[in-house]
């Protein structure tokens, strides 16, 4: 590995206390400041593993490391977005991009300042006091992207995010995230079922079997970063990746 | 209200009955409907006095120490309700069982424990009201969005704040709903209560003016009564109607 490993999981499994065993045997290292995805069969655990991550849900055995400290609950430096974007319907874009905040007890000017600040940076500036229910969902999103920066997390963690968006929206908003990512120096985690999205965004893409999920291959797409999103998806390392998964995955469908 | 394509206010629906009251009364088929207006001019001359203001502040308080009570003590229980199943159940069947009983045939006996006083009243005006507060609040708690609490756990919220910032929130459209029915149901608890008592507050008002045939007083103050549980019912409305745009968007 080229880089030293923010989250490291050492034989992580979860067994639910109805007895579905969701995880088995995960070993996994996951290196600072890349994008990395777990993808699989719908029913693999690959939301279960990101929210052990988060400290949202605890193993049954093994351990999860994090920025060298053993993880037992969540923590300032790791930031979730949510598939169902959890907004708080009540509040205001500025308020729910500010929650995280005043969680902490950062006073109201400094929070809304810092708040401001990342709206604008997922292109919602002229929306600050809309309502969620006003939003569109890829609107929406973008309001628990910013809100996952605002605390200025070092890992961002992001549960299949795009996936109540539509096809137009969610390409422009793969773009987009790539850009934002790369500004902020964010390590990024990434669950997510489509294949495409995993080849396009990642730099390390964990290939989850079957229930009981474990770690069946893992992928390191030879794409040029550099290139422009069009040029990409016809790139050879992009396409390649593609083939690659589809390969393994066709087996578990 | 639409009425043959135009849009009538409410208020004509009433405007409607009272003329209906007053033909009625007018025809003197009965002793016990008086014509509207003499029952309205019988309220103002009601209002002003001594005796009535005395009944009022003495309903009032029942009233307001029986709301306070059941607010007191039904929101935290409510709550708890939802966030402990076992529980949840074990009272439950107990919220529902005394929502839906007869809590008027209680009254003699509470008269015969806690004694013929205000005491009593309040007691029933807690009653009355404390059991829909639970349940709406139990469910307003159960229905709050899980991954809203996932949300906040996730970005650091200590347990206090998990109710502050995110379930009481969550459920305020339901908790307005159950205080807005407890305190309908609370100002029956205080006349039902006095009424039993008959030497208290309004109760005593209604049984001095019944038992006399003075109906166009008795009948004042039983619109008394009603505009005070409207217009409370109203004012948690406003509350209600504010909160409704999020309720919605759930």
């Amino acid at each position: 590995m080229l880089v030293e490993p923010i989250v490291e999981m050492r034989n992580v499994a979860k067994t639910y206390d109805s007895g579905v065993e969701a995880l088995r045997e995960i070993t996994l290292a996951l290196p600072r400041g890349e994008l990395s995805t777990f993808l699989g069969p719908s029913g693999c655990g690959k939301t279960t593993l990101l929210k052990i991550i988060a400290g949202l849900i605890s193993p049954s055995d093994g351990e999860v490391w994090v920025k060298g400290n053993k993880v037992s609950g969540p923590g300032p430096e790791r930031a979730f977005v949510f598939q169902d974007f959890a907004l708080l319907p009540w509040a205001s874009v500025l308020r729910n991009v500010a929650f995280g905040l005043e969680l902490r007890g950062v006073p109201k000017d400094k929070r809304e300042e810092i708040a401001r600040k990342y709206i604008t940076e997922v292109g919602l500036s002229s929306f600050e006091s809309r309502y969620p229910h006003q939003l569109s969902g890829g609107m929406k999103q973008r309001v628990g992207l910013a809100r996952a920066l605002a605390i200025d997390a070092d890992i961002v963690l992001m549960d299949e995010p795009f996936s109540s968006v539509d096809e137009q929206t969610r390409r422009k908003f793969q773009e987009e995230l790539l850009d934002l990512l790369k500004i902020n120096q964010k390590t990024v985690i990434f669950v997510t079922h489509s294949i495409e999205e995993a080849a396009y965004l990642s730099d390390q893409i964990v290939l989850l079997s079957q229930r009981p999920g474990s770690v069946s291959r893992i992928i390191r797409p030879n794409i040029e970063r550099g290139a422009s999103a069009d040029e990409i998806r016809r790139d050879k390392g992009y396409l390649d990746a593609v083939d690659e998964i589809w390969k393994i995955l066709r087996d578990y469908v | 209200m639409i009425f043959y394509g135009k849009k009538i206010p409410l208020f004509f629906s009433l405007l409607i009955w009272f003329i209906l009251w007053e033909l009625i009364g007018q025809a003197e088929y009965s002793i016990i409907i008086p014509p509207v207006s003499r029952v309205i001019l019988a309220g103002f001359t009601i209002l002003p006095t001594d005796k009535f203001a005395a009944a009022a502040s003495i309903s009032l308080r029942s009233f307001a120490l029986g709301m306070a009570l059941a607010i007191v003590i039904g929101l935290p229980l409510g709550i708890l309700m939802a966030r402990v199943e076992n529980l949840g159940k074990v009272l439950g069947l107990w919220v529902n069982i005394f929502i839906s009983a007869p809590i008027s045939a209680l009254v003699p006996i509470l008269m015969s424990v806690i004694g013929i006083g205000e005491s009593t009243v309040v007691v029933t005006v807690f009653l009355f009201a404390v059991f829909v507060i639970i349940l709406d609040t139990q469910v307003g708690i159960k229905q709050a969005d899980k991954s809203l609490v996932e949300m906040a756990l996730s970005f650091g919220a200590r347990r206090g704040q998990i109710y502050t910032k995110v379930l009481l929130l969550s459920a305020l459209p339901e908790i307005l709903a159950g205080l807005r029915l407890g305190a309908i149901r609370g100002v029956k608890g205080v006349v039902i209560g006095q009424l039993l008592i008959a030497i208290l507050g309004v109760g005593e008002l209604f049984e001095f003016y019944s038992r006399n045939f003075l109906m166009e007083e008795f009948w004042a103050v039983v619109i008394v009564v009603f505009l005070f549980a409207f217009a409370i019912s109203e004012v948690i409305s406003f509350f209600e109607r504010r909160v409704e745009y999020y309720a919605s968007a759930r």
